[in-house]
């Protein structure tokens, strides 16, 4: 095998259809940040999931002193004893993992960190106003959430029981919807790529039909004939990649790592994840290219 | 070196076959002419020495090997051992003389130095001393018909098949192909050329085998072109 003959073949096959070369690279890249972006996405919405997930899933507050709700009103704020039977009779429920709870003092802290960014709000809210509540753990959020708030439900000195989960639905669904959009749209263009990957190929080796007639003649093996053309698909494959990998950068630099703000924990994909994905990214655009002109060639060259 | 046993090879969609029941030997060292009017058979002949067709019937031997029972994969190693030369030369128009040549030793692999070697020698045995540089459209039809006899002689092919040769040049310059040709015969290649060429048929003496609606109707050893029809 001289490489150094099969390189110079390559680089003049790409020259002659520069043109070609170019839409190829670029609809690789783009087609291959679209997929990358896509998997960042997944990557992101499963890393807030997962955070959530690890935390309380179901928040029952009680009756204070200042509770606006019938319910309260009618029975008065919750007292030691029935706040000591609601804790009591949720941590012996099997779908319970795990209760505790959480002081009017400690929520207030806590509503101060979250809205840190409006003092004017905090200001005009005094510590007797924010709940006490019990935080619990499901074991299995999805399926659980009734059965485990219908125990406590209309009890004295319960108020309000808030499945976590249902506030960041809403959210998870725009982050999904558009997880799936860029993907459909990553999908589309692949096969757009395919078939471009083909038609360059072709190209190529219409271009180059003396050559490889010659290269026959002579007894050149099959795989010498087609390896300038391979090669020629996984370079191309490769440009894109190069330029995808920057575009991924961008995305996670400049677009997901901005989640960041609303959220006041740690949400931010690591540097591994944005590696890895770029790497999968690398192995696609390899493949996609390199097969597609094995299997064009295979068509167009036979003998 | 070459034996086709009452070979007969019918194109698709055609009902006449292009080569009927031929069955003919061609000896190492030989030197052979192809003749017949246009559609007699002589191309399909060739290409069925190179695998490029398969015959309908029969056997055929090449350098010792039965050619139905070659594997495709096997094919470009059997062409290595048979150098071509065609009417219309197939030179590569952005290669120079040199390149032209040196392409059929790097497409299969050689050593650069093996290349650097053995294409000077053959461009010189050829008569294109000095030409190495020049391009294809540089040189005259005859001067062209060298470059592609030392294409198809550089990797020493036991078998040179001539497809018509000298159609494309003009008579004077022709001898000059067919001394080239004769020179590579003496270094034990067998040739075998297809030709309409009478003048050249008659002065070579040498073996001919005349085509005819695909039948050998003639094999004549120091024969000429032509019979009195």
């Amino acid at each position: 095998m001289r490489a150094q003959f099969v390189l110079q073949e390559v680089w003049t096959g790409l020259r002659r259809n520069l043109t070609m070369t170019i839409a190829l690279v670029v609809v690789v890249a783009i087609s291959l940040a679209l997929l990358g972006t896509g998997l960042l996405f997944v990557k992101q919405v499963d890393n807030t999931r997962t955070y959530w997930q690890g935390k309380v899933q179901l928040s029952i507050y009680l009756c204070t002193t200042t509770s606006v709700s019938p319910q309260c009103h009618q029975n008065g704020p919750a007292t030691q004893t029935e706040k000591n039977q609601i804790a009591a009779d949720l941590r012996a429920l099997p779908q319970v993992e795990k209760v505790y709870y959480e002081s009017q003092a400690q929520a207030y802290q806590h509503f101060r960190q979250d809205f840190s960014r409006d003092p004017s709000f905090t200001n005009l809210v005094t510590r007797s106003e924010i709940p006490d509540s019990f935080q619990v753990k499901l074991r299995n959020a999805a399926a659980d959430f009734n059965i485990v708030a219908g125990t406590v439900q209309g009890r004295p000195g319960v108020d309000q029981i808030v499945n976590d989960s249902s506030i960041l639905a809403k959210f998870y669904k725009l982050l999904d919807g558009a997880r799936n959009a860029v993907v459909i749209i990553a999908i589309v263009l692949i096969i757009a790529a395919v078939l471009l990957v083909a038609n360059t190929i072709r190209l190529s080796a219409f271009n180059r039909r003396r050559e490889t007639a010659i290269m026959r003649l002579v007894g050149a093996s099959n795989f010498y004939v087609q390896l300038p053309f391979l090669v020629e698909g996984i370079i191309a494959g490769l440009f894109g990649w190069l330029i995808a990998a920057g575009l991924l950068i961008a995305v996670k630099q400049l677009g997901l790592d901005t989640l960041q703000q609303y959220f006041p924990y740690n949400i931010q994909l690591t540097a591994a994840d944005l590696v890895e994905v770029i790497v999968l990214a690398m192995v696609m655009g390899v493949l996609l290219c390199g097969v597609t002109s094995f299997v064009t060639l295979r068509r167009y060259l036979r003998a | 070196m070459i034996h086709f046993d009452n070979v007969t090879k019918t194109y698709a969609n055609q009902s006449r076959p292009a080569l009927e029941n031929v069955s003919l030997d061609v000896e190492k060292g030989e030197f052979v002419f192809l003749v017949g009017p246009s559609g007699s058979g002589k191309s399909t002949f060739l290409r069925l020495i190179l695998r490029e067709e398969r015959p309908s019937d029969g056997r055929i031997y090449v350098a010792g090997k039965d050619l139905a029972r070659l594997t495709n994969w096997k094919v470009p190693y059997l062409r290595r051992r048979i150098g071509c030369v065609f009417q219309d030369f197939r030179l590569l128009p952005n290669k120079s003389v040199y390149h032209n040549v040196a392409f059929a030793l790097q497409v299969i692999g050689k050593p650069r130095r093996f290349i650097r070697k053995v294409v000077p020698e053959v461009i010189d045995l050829v008569g294109l001393e000095g030409k190495h540089d020049r391009m294809p459209d540089e040189l005259s039809g005859g001067e062209q018909q060298r470059v592609a006899v030392a294409r198809a002689f550089v990797n020493r092919p036991m078998i040179l098949l001539a497809d018509e040769p000298t159609g494309n040049i003009d008579p004077a310059t022709s001898i000059g192909i067919m001394k080239v040709l004769d020179r590579i015969n003496r270094t034990g290649t067998t040739v075998v050329m297809a030709t309409h060429d009478a003048a050249i048929v008659d002065s070579m003496r040498k073996r001919v085998i005349e085509l005819e609606y695909g039948k050998v109707v003639r094999d004549q050893s120091r024969g000429v072109y032509g019979q009195a029809y």
